[in-house]
């Protein structure tokens, strides 16, 4: 009975603990960091090495790498995936090694990333510190997460539809294109804000990939700075940079509460119309 | 399985595409291992526990102190949001009043959708302060351990809570059939069936913090030693990689390659321990 009253004493206290901590995380974020705040801080460049001015061109960067990324991991991550639940056996060797493969992928440390970039990216296919470098890099990130959420939501959509496409006399390609993916359509977007809040979250892999300039990028070729990497800049390299590392923060944060929600918002959306129109 | 035409062409696409993927982390490991290559070909893998100290100007390349800075700081915060992780899945399931649960369950997600920077952030700004006040100089082990074991927290709570959701409900009622308390259900019924899940969330958790980079290069104050007690600077080997890849040249960037080895040898030893877990369940 002492034992029991015990556990749910100890247990309380640890829920109470997280949720203080939480909030006064939270709370420290949006105190230090909100006074900077204004529209104007969103679209100016950055003064004084980010201890004055705002952060366009950086959201400009960490715009163009994220597109990079997506663009470039999506397609391969929807056909390895459609690959690995449609078009191969599930006890394949083929697909076992690289089911394999993609789990150690999953874990792989950023900044490991961030040395293979440099390395291949960078330096053997002379790209440089560039924006093409730290998209593609992230992109290898992201891979796995996009692959799994992918295969998912394939393997959610009943076996029905294979069966009654099969006997429509529809080839796989069609039934994919029609039925399959259609029905995955709520996981593909999950998968993708999934990967998009991944990658925007991301400092170590894109320090030595896509580098730290400051300006606004001409063109992929150019060095961009990720929004992330200026927060980390300011806070570590930057004397008095406090303040704009924090209002910088409040940025990221929000953009990633703002892509959390809209994801769950779309595919309840999705999963509505879909229902309605079969 | 019988294919037409299109559907020939379109699986081969497809398999090109796959391979691609799969060849990701071949090419990893062979980069890591060609950048490594200047100083792995002298075949003494023993100079990086041996030589005197970590000073790659003057070709000494000791990594053990930032090896058992990284260690230590896992182990540290593991010791800490294993509890916790697994009393807030308990909270969920078993405790929370409904109201509460939803809510609750949101901010642990919310906690792990924080990006590393930002945690890093909050702890060298409010954290590593209040810790100077205790015991100077405030980013130390100590920090690192402490912001570690939030970050990682999410992760443990979150398959926890997973796994204590996937126990089927006829358990529940034997036990309640059998008269046991709440908490000698938890402890001799649903943890134990829960308990390889809730393993396979633990070493998901480690892997995290042994490569986690930011949030400790920014609270652990980067002195490259072995710590003698928690609130001494540390440096550990994912941020000497991030602090010094800026200007390493020849040896020195194979040197730090070569850390870069180490920890996906520890990352794939860790998968390889979460193989035979699932297994053996």
């Amino acid at each position: 009975m002492l034992k029991n009253r015990l556990a749910t004493l100890l247990i309380w206290l640890s829920v109470i603990l997280i949720s203080a901590v939480f909030v006064v995380l939270v709370l420290d974020l949006v105190r230090h960091g909100w006074a900077e705040l204004s529209l104007a801080y969103l679209v100016d460049a950055p003064l004084d090495a980010g201890r004055g001015g705002g952060i366009g061109p950086i959201m400009v960067s960490t715009g163009l790498i994220l597109a990079l990324t997506i663009s470039v991991a999506a397609p391969l991550s929807l056909a390895t995936a459609v690959f690995l639940t449609e078009f191969s056996s599930k006890n394949s060797v083929f697909s076992g090694i690289i089911k394999r493969s993609l789990d150690v992928l999953a874990s792989v440390p950023s900044i490991v990333f961030g040395l293979f970039g440099n390395a291949f990216f960078c330096v053997y296919l002379g790209l440089g510190f560039s924006i093409l470098s730290g998209g593609l890099t992230l992109a290898c990130m992201v891979l796995p997460i996009l692959i799994r959420t992918f295969s998912e939501g394939l393997r959610a959509a009943p076996d029905e539809y294979r069966l009654a496409a099969a006997a429509l006399g529809l080839n796989r390609a069609a039934a994919l294109r029609h039925f399959l993916l259609p029905t995955a359509t709520p996981a593909l977007i999950a998968g993708l804000m999934l990967a998009i809040g991944r990658a925007i979250a991301e400092t170590a892999a894109l320090i030595f990939t896509s580098g730290y300039v400051d300006r606004m990028p001409d063109s992929l070729m150019d060095s961009g700075r990720a929004l992330s990497i200026h927060i980390y800049d300011l806070s570590m390299n930057v004397a008095g940079g406090d303040s704009h590392a924090n209002s910088a923060a409040l940025i990221l944060i929000s953009l990633l509460f703002m892509i959390n929600t809209l994801s769950s918002k779309l595919a309840y959306h999705w999963m509505h119309k879909r229902i309605t129109c079969l | 399985m019988f294919l037409s035409q299109t559907d020939k062409h379109l699986s081969l696409w497809l398999r090109l595409c796959t391979l691609i993927s799969a060849t990701i982390l071949a090419l990893i490991i062979m980069f890591l291992l060609a950048e490594s290559w200047p100083l792995l070909k002298h075949g003494v893998l023993t100079q990086f526990i041996s030589d005197e100290s970590w000073h790659p100007a003057q070709r000494l390349y000791n990594i053990l102190p930032m090896l058992s800075a990284t260690l230590l700081s896992t182990l540290g915060a593991l010791t800490l949001a294993t509890p916790l992780g697994i009393a807030s899945a308990m909270f969920n399931r078993y405790y929370a009043p409904s109201f509460l649960a939803s809510g609750y369950r949101r901010i642990i997600e919310l906690m792990a959708g924080i990006p590393s920077v930002v945690y890093g952030l909050w702890g060298l700004t409010t954290l590593a302060p209040v810790i100077n006040l205790w015991h100077p100089p405030g980013v130390s082990l100590l920090c690192a351990i402490l912001v570690l074991a939030m970050m990682i927290l999410p992760t443990i709570a979150l398959t926890a809570d997973s796994a204590l959701g996937a126990i089927p409900v006829v358990f529940h009622q034997t036990a309640a059939a059998l008269a046991l308390s709440r908490w000698g259900t938890i402890r001799h019924v649903l943890l134990p069936l829960a308990k390889s899940s809730i393993g396979a969330g633990i070493m998901l958790a480690t892997g995290r913090a042994i490569g986690e980079t930011m949030a400790v290069l920014m609270v652990a104050g980067n002195v490259v030693q072995q710590p003698d007690s928690l609130f001494d600077s540390v440096r550990t080997l994912t941020a000497n990689i991030a602090l010094e890849m800026a200007y390493a040249m020849g040896d020195h960037r194979a040197a730090l390659f070569v850390s870069g080895l180490a920890l996906m040898l520890m990352i794939i030893l860790l998968a390889g321990l979460a193989e035979i877990n699932k297994r053996s369940s």
